[in-house]
């Protein structure tokens, strides 16, 4: 009965044409498509990659985008398993369709390819992770039709490393990673599986030290694996991608053809907010307000630039970038911007100011180099990129300093704004756990309650701070607000009684 | 009597070191990996520093006499050198933007002493001297082996950066085609010490949540940072005698009752040296229940508090990417007219930077050798202390040339 079944479903992956729900899009479609269909597959999986692309953006955990990235495909892009009796082919070859469409689209340049691989990658992984919970025989077969070139390490081997292997595959602190990918953890036994790779596939397991390596080879265990399997997506889609845009000039003769890329590729650049920009008109700073503005408006990562800058009359590279960029898009000119870093840097001579940073700040202001009009820093990248040195100043509190001295500059930062020490216990908790815009929130909240801002608000809408110029422009508006209200109730046009 | 020092500043000093001193050929080799040039160093940025402080990047060679009489014509301060793009950097007007992109390049580390300024006791900024040597030479044999051993790689070059830092550059074939990606990895992988002014624990890379334990890397580093922690922090920088280097020790130690203990016993004795004041911690955990998770919480602070005062500290921005710039080996520091001479990680203890050969004295060695009519200019080297150097890197490169004609050789049987 039973044997009959696996036959049946045997012979069921033979007539298939695509056998496996996963692809790794190694060959084109080859068959005619209308050019409704063109469309219309593309742009149905491009709503799945926009979704994917906030959620990163929002900075929302994995858990969080695999769940959502799921909700999409079902509605967009229906990929039922193979015991299903839907016609899989169907399905299964919009996918591949969609796919193949929208690397066209988005080939044609660096931004673009680097963007749909990581969109790409992650719904990978999300149909990878989803076929390991509900059909973890497909999957293997899946994994065993392609050669990963990984070598199953020899117990001999194991056991002559075993204190290295135990150390590298006790728990993790990526446990957001873990609880998606990984079965319960097992305890170190000698039955764990490793397999052996080149160090340069696994540069993700390499950096967090997740695994043990010895003269350039990287001992993976099982349960990581998969981290192999999406790397070579990752690189087979790369290097697909140079290729197509290398192939593309050709395709270019098909007048029905390029339109449609086009808008599709402005689709994926318009449709996602990535960053902050909205300085209103009217809205420019003078160099002479910013002691001002930080003391009321700045979310702590500035004011402790600020505070430093103030202090020491200077500030090392990332501190200038991370402040300065901030400050741009709060509305400083370039000429303001000068002013008030050439006053900043008190100590130096106009010889020194102009030879060693005059040049760094019209870049960031795009006046030189590249020319690039560089948006300030979310905190994402702030939390993310570029980490502190032992002597750097930039970076976010919250997440960079230890809790005393979070506590002790916070509390210096915005006492005079209704911050007291019966707060800081609720932040430092948060910030222990590890939601550092939840504490900036947090603060901003306190710090904004006589504008009337409450609990749970946030910048308003319940939205949390993902930008620091978000929390300084949500700042001034309330103040601005309030200024206004009050000229309405001082003046005579008051009518309500 | 003392000779007046040849300023390094001044041009004429610096043309006639291009001129009779600077290795071209060896630095040529080095790059190139085999004796006719190759892409390796036709297509590769040398990036020149001129007198006026003026910067010119993108310069290419097609040979090492070119890449000579240019370097004494624009008689730079010092040069640094870039990547491997796919084309010829002196090229890069005439290309598309996008054909132009850097794709191999040594892996360049750098370590530099600033990153050491909030725990060493005897200079501080710009000053080094050959007490302050011990955290790099520490650092030194910790990413020395942790290259060789868990990467794999062969040829590593150490380099004296001439004043207070030193450069490592991997030339190994697979280090060179390493991406971005890849270097970021390693740069992170191998960054231990983090977090910024205000962060007084900057270790934190223990694995598991209950007993973490430290990666197997990095266990084996400690295991070769126990000695310099004794013999460098302890002892010789004396790290923990004034208020302020004991009070951050305690910082550090994840127990009330144990920092109580000792607060009140070094505030009696001032001046208990950091010697005694480390023993006074260790008696305190002998005395700890044993198997208990406090005595494992302070006995893993300790581990890594050794961590947090030895363990190198990468400059890693230098590392991550392929079209960063490095200064070349061998180039004169402007401030100090120290050479940038190669350092061997093995006797790299005993490397005193007071000692390394400036500018000035190699220029006199050459005056008093008495010049032979007729011998090649750029080989002038040879009469100075800088020989042991050049031939320091000409051995380098010859095991790096064997490797690769041992390679092409196995290419050409592909038939």
């Amino acid at each position: 009965m039973n044997t009959s079944r696996q036959l049946a479903e045997v012979e069921r992956h033979d007539i298939l044409k695509y056998p496996h729900r996963l692809n790794f899009y190694d060959k084109p479609p080859l068959d005619d498509v209308t050019i409704e269909e063109f469309e219309v597959c593309a742009l149905n999986r491009l709503r799945i990659l926009a979704e994917i692309e906030s959620c990163y953006a929002r900075n929302r955990p994995f858990d969080e985008l695999c769940s959502i990235t799921r909700k999409q495909c079902e509605k967009y892009l229906p990929m039922d398993a193979s015991t299903s009796k839907t016609d899989l082919d169907a399905q299964r070859r919009v996918d591949h369709l969609g796919h193949f469409v929208l690397r066209l689209a988005f080939c044609r340049s660096e931004e673009l390819r680097r963007r749909f691989v990581k969109a790409e990658t992650a719904l990978f992984r999300v149909r990878y992770d989803l076929e390991g919970q509900v059909a973890p025989l497909d999957r293997r077969a899946f994994l065993n039709s392609r050669a990963f070139a990984w070598v199953q390490v020899d117990s001999q081997e194991k056991a002559m490393y075993a204190s290295q292997l135990q150390s590298s595959s006790l728990g993790t602190k990526d446990e957001e990673y873990y609880k998606v990918f990984c079965p319960p953890l097992t305890t170190f036994s000698v039955a764990q599986q490793y397999a052996q790779v080149k160090w340069t596939r696994v540069p993700d397991l390499v950096e967090k030290r997740r695994v043990f390596l010895k003269g350039g080879w990287a001992y993976v265990p099982s349960r990581d694996q998969s981290s192999i399997v999406f790397q070579e997506f990752q690189m087979n889609l790369e290097k697909a991608l140079e290729i197509t845009a290398k192939a593309l000039p050709r395709l270019d003769e098909d007048t029905r053809l390029v339109p449609l890329l086009n808008n599709l590729s402005q689709g994926f650049l318009a449709g996602v907010p990535s960053e902050w920009n909205a300085t209103t008109a009217g809205d420019e700073i003078k160099a002479d307000m910013v002691d001002e503005l930080a003391r009321k408006h700045f979310p702590a990562c500035m004011r402790n630039l600020h505070d430093n800058l103030k202090r020491d009359h200077h500030l090392k590279h990332f501190g200038r970038l991370q402040y300065g960029l901030f400050l741009k898009v709060l509305g400083l000119s370039i000429e303001e911007a000068m002013l008030f870093w050439r006053r900043s840097f008190s100590g130096y001579t106009d010889d020194q100011f102009n030879k060693n940073y005059k040049y760094n700040i019209r870049h960031s202001y795009g006046l030189e180099g590249k020319r690039a009009n560089y948006p300030a820093k979310s905190c994402q990248q702030i939390l993310t990129m570029d980490q502190p040195g032992s002597t750097d100043n930039h970076g976010c509190p919250y997440r960079h300093f230890s809790p005393d001295n979070l506590q002790t500059a916070l509390l210096s930062m915005y006492s005079a704004q209704g911050l007291t020490s019966a707060d800081i216990p609720e932040i430092l908790s948060t910030v222990k756990a590890g939601h550092y815009h939840v504490a900036c929130t947090r603060v901003f909240e306190i710090t904004h309650a006589n504008r009337g801002v409450k609990k749970g608000e946030g910048v308003g809408g319940g939205e949390s701070i993902t930008h620091p110029n978000q929390y300084a422009s949500r700042s001034r508006e309330l103040e601005k607000a309030a200024v206004e209200a009050a000229k309405v109730e001082d003046g005579d046009v008051v009518m309500a009684g | 009597m003392a000779v007046e020092e040849l300023d390094p500043s001044s041009p004429e000093v610096m043309l006639a070191f291009y001129r009779r001193l600077y290795p071209f050929k060896s630095i040529f080799k080095w790059l190139n990996h085999e004796h006719t040039p190759t892409r390796l160093f036709t297509n590769r940025e040398i990036a020149y520093t001129l007198q006026s402080d003026v910067y010119l990047r993108y310069n290419s060679f097609t040979t090492f006499e070119e890449f000579k009489k240019q370097t004494c014509t624009l008689n730079p301060t010092r040069f640094e050198i870039g990547p491997v793009y796919t084309a010829r950097p002196r090229d890069k007007k005439t290309i598309r933007p996008g054909a132009f992109q850097p794709i191999q390049r040594e892996l360049v580390f750098d370590i530099d002493m600033t990153d050491y300024d909030s725990i060493r006791t005897c200079c501080s900024g710009a000053d080094i001297c050959k007490r302050c040597w011990g955290f790099i030479a520490a650092a030194v044999r910790v990413l020395d082996s942790a290259i060789r051993d868990q990467f794999g790689y062969k040829y590593l070059l150490w380099v004296y950066s001439g004043r207070r830092g030193i450069h490592l550059w991997v030339s190994d074939r697979e280090a060179m085609e390493l991406t971005d990606e890849q270097r970021r990895a390693i740069a992170n992988y191998l960054t231990v010490v983090q977090g910024g002014k205000d962060m007084h624990k900057k270790v934190n890379v223990r694995i598991g949540t209950k007993d973490p334990v430290l990666p197997a890397s990095i266990q084996a580093a400690l295991e070769l940072l126990i000695e310099p922690f004794g013999d460098l922090i302890l002892e010789d920088q004396d790290c923990f005698k004034k208020d302020e280097g004991w009070e951050d020790l305690l910082k550090l130690i994840p127990n009330e009752q144990v920092t109580a203990k000792l607060r009140t016993k070094w505030n009696s004795d001032e001046g208990r040296s950091s010697e005694a004041k480390w023993k006074d911690l260790r008696d305190l955990v002998k005395d700890m229940l044993k198997k208990t998770p406090e005595r494992a919480a302070v006995k893993a602070a300790m581990e890594d508090i050794i961590l947090q005062y030895t363990y190198p500290r990468l400059d890693a921005e230098v590392t991550k990417h392929r079209n960063h710039l490095l200064k070349a080996p061998f180039c004169v520091h402007p401030k100090t007219g120290r050479v940038c001479i190669p350092v061997d990680p093995e006797i790299v203890d005993e490397f005193d930077p007071k000692l390394v050969p400036t500018v000035g004295q190699l220029l006199r060695e050459l005056d008093a050798a008495i010049s032979e009519p007729g011998s090649e200019e750029h080989t002038d080297w040879e009469k100075t202390s800088l020989k042991p150097y050049v031939d320091m890197l000409d051995r380098h490169t010859a095991g790096l040339m064997n490797e690769v004609r041992i390679g092409k050789r196995a290419a050409d049987m592909s038939w």
